[in-house]
């Protein structure tokens, strides 16, 4: 399976955040977006997502199912958690699990990954801001999707949490998966390739 | 569909733990109605004859209050984008919460409107028929509310526009809704005709409002 995007334009109120922007990726690849603040790292995973029209070019899979769309084949993960406070850890967990279609082993998986196991009797409201982002994306491996895009996955996390998305990256890469992360941090994958979005826009 | 399911479940676990919307749509809808008695004093024969009309008036105001928060919690902590790219399309995640607005407030109303009839001096005949109407007329309510709720989105106190925006869509079913419980309570016309009539808003309102709702969520999206 590969994704590719070519020529990607985006253009917010009026302002063009960047232009002519390619990438392919490939089954294991990561690619990571560099840049900075501003340059336009949210804007394209969230049009790779499909929640934003790309204002030019075009994004497609080569060798996935037809019949789905790229979005459906992704998981986003963005600066917001999609946590609800008032249910606890496990509800939370459980209704994204089922919601994608998941299994129970996929939530148990998904809970021990990211340290969520002892913490799931307890609503979110009550959790840390790391706490909340680690529930944020173990939404990712609750239910098999190939592509991961992950906007900025290390904000708030502390060591021991940024070592558990390390692995759990290298096992979705090793299974063949797909990630594209904007990220200011390191996330210790030796093959990552870079795509460096500053200086990338046009003139408005 | 079981995701479809399951986003309607959630909705109506997180109603019953935050327990805020549900009980602020019935506490609204019992001062209101419990007021204008005393406003307009103590004639039956008033007050039953405007009973249809304040129990649906006041149904609509009460529905109206909890219809601006439908997206906009999903919206805050960012729900509504991982929704987005999930295995439902918009228009289903629209007709989903759509059934949670309906199940947490219009059949909550619903209940509660033949005790508050007790208030308006409605004839006990006349409860069936009101409750009946209520329920054939509070889908159209919550669907489209779903689209004043989606377009009103990122407006900062929206609550204002929404309810002017709802005012127009809501005007049929309010009018049919107390049309079918005055030709039942007071006998002057057949019922029938009201009913079905409520009852074909109902439907199309729950079969076009989604689309709407979906299209107006793509944009607040993006």
């Amino acid at each position: 399976m590969h994704l590719v995007a070519e020529n990607l334009a985006s253009r917010r109120g009026g302002h063009l955040v960047f232009a002519g922007i390619s990438l392919a990726v490939g089954a294991g690849e990561a690619l990571l977006l560099l840049g900075p603040n501003g340059s336009g790292k949210t804007t394209l995973i969230r049009t790779i997502a499909g929640l934003l029209p790309p204002a030019a070019g075009s994004i497609r899979i080569e060798g996935g199912n037809p019949a789905r769309s790229v979005g459906e084949e992704c998981h986003y993960v963005g600066h917001l958690n999609g946590v609800k406070a008032s249910l606890t850890v496990e509800e939370n967990a459980a209704f994204w699990c089922r919601f994608f279609g998941g299994t129970h082993e996929g939530l148990e998986a998904a809970l021990a990954a990211f340290g969520l196991a002892s913490l799931r009797d307890i609503p979110a409201a009550y959790l840390s801001a790391g706490q909340k982002r680690r529930l944020s994306l173990a939404r990712v491996v609750l239910a098999r999707r190939p592509i991961w895009l992950l906007d900025e996955p290390t904000v708030s996390l502390d060591h021991a949490a940024q070592g558990a998305l390390t692995r759990v990256l290298a096992v979705h890469l090793a299974a063949g998966g797909l990630l594209i992360a904007a990220t200011h941090a390191d996330l210790c994958l030796p093959d990552a390739r870079k795509l460096d979005l500053s200086g990338t826009a046009g003139t408005a | 569909m079981s995701a479809f399911l399951e986003l309607t479940r959630r909705d109506l676990t997180v109603a019953w733990k935050e327990g805020g919307t549900v009980g602020v749509a019935l506490g609204f809808y019992l001062v209101v109605v419990t007021m204008l008695p005393l406003g307009i004093g103590p004639d039956l024969n008033v007050l039953r004859r405007i009973a249809p009309g304040v129990l649906w008036v006041a149904l609509l105001l009460a529905a109206l209050l909890s219809l601006g928060r439908m997206f906009e919690t999903d919206l805050e902590d960012g729900s509504l984008e991982v929704l987005a790219t999930g295995p439902l399309p918009l228009e289903a995640v629209a007709a989903a919460k759509s059934l949670a607005h309906w199940l947490t407030t219009g059949v909550p109303l619903t209940v509660l409107a033949p005790l508050l009839g007790l208030l308006l001096d409605m004839q006990p005949e006349a409860y069936g028929v009101l409750m009946l109407s209520m329920l054939a007329g509070t889908p159209a309510v919550s669907s489209l509310g779903a689209v004043g709720a989606a377009l009103t989105l990122r407006t900062r106190r929206g609550g204002l526009l929404l309810a002017l925006l709802m005012l127009p869509l809501f005007i049929p079913t309010l009018v049919f809704g107390i049309e079918a419980v005055r030709a039942a309570s007071l006998g002057a016309e057949p019922f029938l005709p009201s009913f079905l009539i409520l009852c074909a808003i109902s439907l199309a309102a729950l079969a076009l409002a989604p689309f709407a709702a979906a299209a107006a969520l793509r944009f607040q999206l993006q």
